[in-house]
């Protein structure tokens, strides 16, 4: 059948031949467009917001907080955020007020025509500073969550105590889809919202807790992107349309301008991680000692989950009989930092990996011995106490070992460089991923799928979206497989929330384990119904017999998590995931002894991805991900103004790796079953951003003795870390 | 979506341009329009009016003349980067422009006339002495490309005239072209250089972004001909550029940077 093979992408054709219709192509008729006043300081009393009187306000609408139906805020974890500011601001480009207008040129302008008067007020901007200071953001202490896990006995032995601070930035998501919403009224007075966005459900709970009734109903467009960045996000603009639509009794839709999606829209935590180490003479760990600090932000966002993940996986994929790992996310006068691939887990093994790379150096031991030395066993306790099951670090070390032997054979060549001065060199690291929720968190959830069987076909009404990754091909293949079908008779309906269950959010590696698995289940419920009533046979042989009379063949299926799955989320102690996915990334790099510049020749990457339910999309989500780390490792850097502000909110100054700069790539998959898993698949959508900084950050090493702890290692960083020619 | 609702014109002959020109001197001209949609994006251009220069086939010549090559001011990069005649300083140049979408339709006269401190060819230019063919209803004139660029985004074209034709003269040296950008497409210049050097008689070093015009180094050149050491004349070209701290780079790193890539070009000539 079709599990483990690679049918084309369902949503492919329309993709590729522009038939697909992203929100921005959407025009109901009697569309307005709608644009947003955002504050341009960090932090400051708001003494007024009226509109200049020499602008044209004919057929424009403007609402502030004061015009809103229901509590100010943007529902998510924690009710800090107002939808709109209320009196005050409290980071540059919080949303002040809203426009509608006929055309999208009238709306913005009439955006600038908003004139609001401030009383600046002093503003934190750095993490550490912000920390316990007098100026509240958040709380007492400015602090959205402490986590602290401390497990094991402290060393008896000497060792050599290795001890260093790393540091990483900003990072945007870079959807190649602005975010875009439309709110239209409904007949019966409801709202009807479609957009870019990964969740319907968080934008379906936050518009009905603002408008204080249900008759709301979401539904996902065809999304270009979202990365973690139209989690959360999607939200706020559905709450805004949702205000003008309300107003003006017309469709309104708000789609940003990119410099505005990137000046405004949550981005990569920054964090600091001091790790302080004793290993043993011959390399082994015997105490991790780690503090992390991270930048949630204005407001609370996802940060204490983002820092729980951090956390969870700071000590890497290496036992440590001791260890002490303390994580505190911040409260400053930003945007806020939000969801992006990886969640926490990227910025924490970072400073891991480069820190074996800083053991090895003082011990004058090789950093990937050191590594093979450390490695988790089948049977080793990791950090919170948690048991692995056959962990998959040696399997991807040494298939990306093997691969690497044959020799690099494609270098890539920079239009109009001749005669360079390189330095050559190769860097490895690893990285574990824990797959799905942290902990009992899909207990909460509790996703759900349905299916039905329409004629000859089998529909899948699930939340969980298609955002590039190939939700859209893989749940049918899924329902296909269990049910004995081609996977082309079955079919994910539309994500409309007035027609699906929810199945949890379009996050944290967990949609095809997860809901995929949900689905598998729910396939299975569903011969069991027909089997009830028919005995054995082929689905299609009992579909034919069954009586309509017995009742519509349809069946929803929650998703139920292992009963030996314990987990304590005061101590943090327990099985912190399902399951891990493992990952070991080998980079060959060339470097510009003269600029800094560093060429990316190949990379290959050995990946435990449980089983690849379609290879093809696996690797191409591995792919993807991995010049996604690349650009974060040497390329992506935010620079802000004085504000707080996003300066280079351009594509051409936002450095973002082109085809023309992604290398040769080698992508073994490894399939170390997980037995919760459907057909043993694991989350494969966030791991490939652990590894590749940090086995870049190895090889730049290896070529030319620089050493860098901080994140991005633009050229200007590796040519100031470059010994003087 | 991109939406300018100015009148477009679009003349078929190099005189009728110039007639348009003569008449409309507020129009905007449009060559392959790769910078003007930017700008528009930007909402940094109100155009009233375009004159659309791609029909004027007289734009895209590139021959050889007496007194050396003549580049159309319409050829596109791609038109130079195909071509078997073409300076091989300005194919390499041509070849780090953009992207190859950009490249089929930016033009080595929209480059020059756009007249930004960190155009990838303009230091070609000023490495090849290359002189620019102005022309107006009332005649033509050669102004020579180091009297071109007058300040950021300010040249010395008249509101009348439109720029035809690079004319190259045949120089002899060793040459070397070089950008750094940000990434190996879709990057603008950090430090781009043209470098020509004939030993103990001429020497050319001409920079892009690191200053308010693309500019050559006049005592480096003078350091080099006299037979200054590889990092004797990086030393020099450090000290008369005269770079800036923007969202792209840092002052110190675009200088250095300078210094190093005519260091390097040197010592392995």
């Amino acid at each position: 059948m079709s599990i483990g093979t690679s049918p084309p992408r369902r949503d492919g054709p329309d993709k590729l031949t522009g038939r697909a219709l992203y929100a921005d192509d959407l025009r109901p008729d009697g569309m307005l467009y709608g644009a947003t006043v955002r504050s341009e300081r960090a932090h400051a009393r708001i003494l007024s917001v009226r509109p200049d009187p020499e602008f044209d306000w004919n057929g424009i609408t403007v609402l502030t907080a004061a015009d809103l139906p229901g509590p100010n805020v943007v529902t998510l974890m924690t009710d800090d955020q107002p939808i709109l500011a209320d009196g005050l601001v409290r980071h540059v480009t919080e949303p002040i007020a809203l426009i509608a207008a006929p055309t999208r040129e009238r709306a913005l302008a009439a955006a600038k025509a908003v004139l609001v008067e401030y009383e600046d007020l002093p503003a934190l901007l750095d993490p550490l500073t912000a920390e316990g200071h007098a100026i509240r953001i958040f709380g007492d202490d400015n602090v959205y969550k402490r986590i602290r896990i401390q497990r094991g006995e402290r060393s008896t032995l000497t060792g050599h105590l290795v001890r260093a601070r790393y540091a990483t930035g900003l990072q945007e998501q870079l959807y190649i889809e602005p975010q875009s919403m439309i709110a239209s009224p409904r007949p019966d007075g409801g709202i009807a919202l479609v957009g870019s966005m990964q969740c319907p459900y968080y934008v379906d709970r936050a518009v009905k807790r603002m408008v204080g009734h249900d008759r709301v109903n979401v539904l996902q467009a065809v999304t270009g992107g979202g990365f973690g960045g139209k989690e959360e996000y999607p939200s706020i603009l559905a709450c805004h349309a949702t205000l003008l639509a309300m107003r003006t009794g017309r469709p309104v839709k708000i789609t940003y301008r990119r410099d505005e999606d990137l000046r405004c829209t949550t981005k990569r935590h920054p964090a600091v991680i001091d790790l302080a180490t004793l290993v043993s003479d011959e390399g082994k760990l015997l105490e991790l000692h780690a503090k992390l600090w991270m930048d949630g932000g204005a407001y609370h966002t996802l940060s204490t989950v983002v820092l729980s993940r951090a956390i969870l996986h700071v000590g890497g994929p290496y036992r440590c009989p001791f260890v002490d790992l303390s994580g505190t996310v911040v409260a400053t006068h930003t945007p806020p930092n939000g969801a992006f691939r990886g969640f926490g887990a990227p910025q924490a093994q970072w400073a891991m990996e480069r820190h074996m790379d800083r053991v090895a150096r003082t011990l004058h031991l090789d950093p990937i011995e050191l590594r093979r030395r450390n490695l988790y066993r089948d049977g080793d306790i990791t950090g919170t106490g948690q048991v692995l099951v056959a962990p998959g670090g040696f399997a991807v070390l040494e298939s990306a070992e093997r691969a690497a032997e044959a020799p690099v054979t494609r270098t890539t060549v920079r239009p109009g460089v001749t005669g360079a001065r390189m330095a050559a060199g190769r860097g490895l690291a690893l990285a574990w991923h824990g797959c799905g929720f942290t902990g009992n968190g899909e207990a909460k959830i509790k996703g759900k799928v349905g299916l039905e069987v329409r004629g000859s076909d089998v529909a899948i009404l699930s939340s969980s979206t298609d955002i590039g990754q190939g939700t859209e091909t893989i749940f049918p293949m899924i329902v296909g497989e269990t049910l004995g079908i081609p996977a082309a008779r079955a079919f994910n309906t539309p994500h409309d929330t007035g027609l699906v269950p929810d199945s949890g959010p379009t996050v944290a590696s967990r949609t095809a384990m997860v809901v995929g698995g949900t689905c598998q289940k729910a396939a299975e419920q569903l011969l069991t119904l027909l089997r009830s009533r028919l005995g054995d046979g082929s689905f299609d042989a009992l579909v034919s017999r069954w009586d309509p009379n017995w009742g519509p063949l349809a069946v929803e299926e929650t998703y139920e998590v292992d009963p030996n799955i314990q987990w304590d989320p005061d101590t943090y102690q327990g099985d912190a995931y399902p399951t891990f996915g493992w990952s070991c990334v080998i980079v060959d790099l060339r470097v510009d002894l003269d600029t800094g510049e560093v060429l990316y020749d190949r990379v290959v990457t050995s990946t435990d991805v449980g089983r690849a339910l379609s290879p093809a999309l696996a690797a191409g989500q591995i792919e993807g991900g991995t010049l996604q780390a690349l650009g974060w490792a040497t390329a992506e850097e935010v620079v802000l103004d004085a504000r707080g502000c996003m300066r280079n909110d351009r594509l051409t100054n936002y450095i973002i790796p082109t085809a023309l700069d992604a290398p040769e790539m080698i992508t073994i998959l490894e399939e170390i079953p997980y037995a919760g898993g459907p057909f043993g698949a694991k989350g494969i959508g966030e791991i490939p951003m652990d590894a590749p900084a940090a086995a870049v950050a190895q090889a730049i090493e290896r070529a030319t003795g620089a050493i860098l702890d901080t994140l991005p290692m633009t050229p200007e960083r590796v040519f100031s870390a470059l010994e003087p020619r | 979506m991109l939406r300018c609702e100015a009148p477009v014109h679009r003349p078929h002959s190099l005189e009728d341009a110039l007639v348009l020109r003569a008449e409309l001197p507020g129009a905007t001209i449009l060559a392959g329009g790769t910078d003007i949609m930017v700008y528009l994006e930007a909402g940094q251009l109100r155009p009233t009016e375009f004159i659309d220069l791609s029909g004027v086939p007289a734009l895209r010549a590139l021959r050889s003349i007496t007194g050396g090559q003549y580049y159309g001011a319409g050829l596109t990069c791609t038109d130079v980067v195909r071509s078997p005649h073409t300076h091989p300083l300005i194919r390499e140049a041509a070849l780090t422009v953009g992207a190859v979408q950009i490249q089929n339709r930016a033009t080595l006269g929209g480059n020059i006339c756009n007249s930004s401190p960190a155009g990838d060819t303009l230091p070609v230019w000023l490495a090849l002495k290359a002189d620019f063919e102005l022309a107006s209803v009332h005649g033509r004139r050669r102004v020579p490309a180091a009297r071109f660029w007058r300040g950021y985004k300010k040249t010395e074209m008249r509101p009348h005239e439109i720029l035809v034709a690079i004319i190259v003269p045949p120089l002899a040296g060793y040459m070397h072209f070089r950008k750094v950008g940000t990434r190996l497409a879709q990057s603008i210049a950090k430090v781009v250089f043209a470098g020509r050097y004939v030993p103990g008689i001429d020497a050319a070093l001409a920079f892009g972004a690191v200053g308010p015009v693309p500019m050559r180094c006049p005592e480096a050149e003078r350091a080099l001909i006299a037979g200054a050491s590889p990092a004797e004349v990086a030393a020099q070209v450090e000290k008369e550029i005269s770079p800036i701290d923007d969202v792209r780079s840092t002052q110190d790193y675009r200088r250095k940077v300078a210094g190093n890539i005519v260091r390097t070009w040197l010592e392995s000539r």
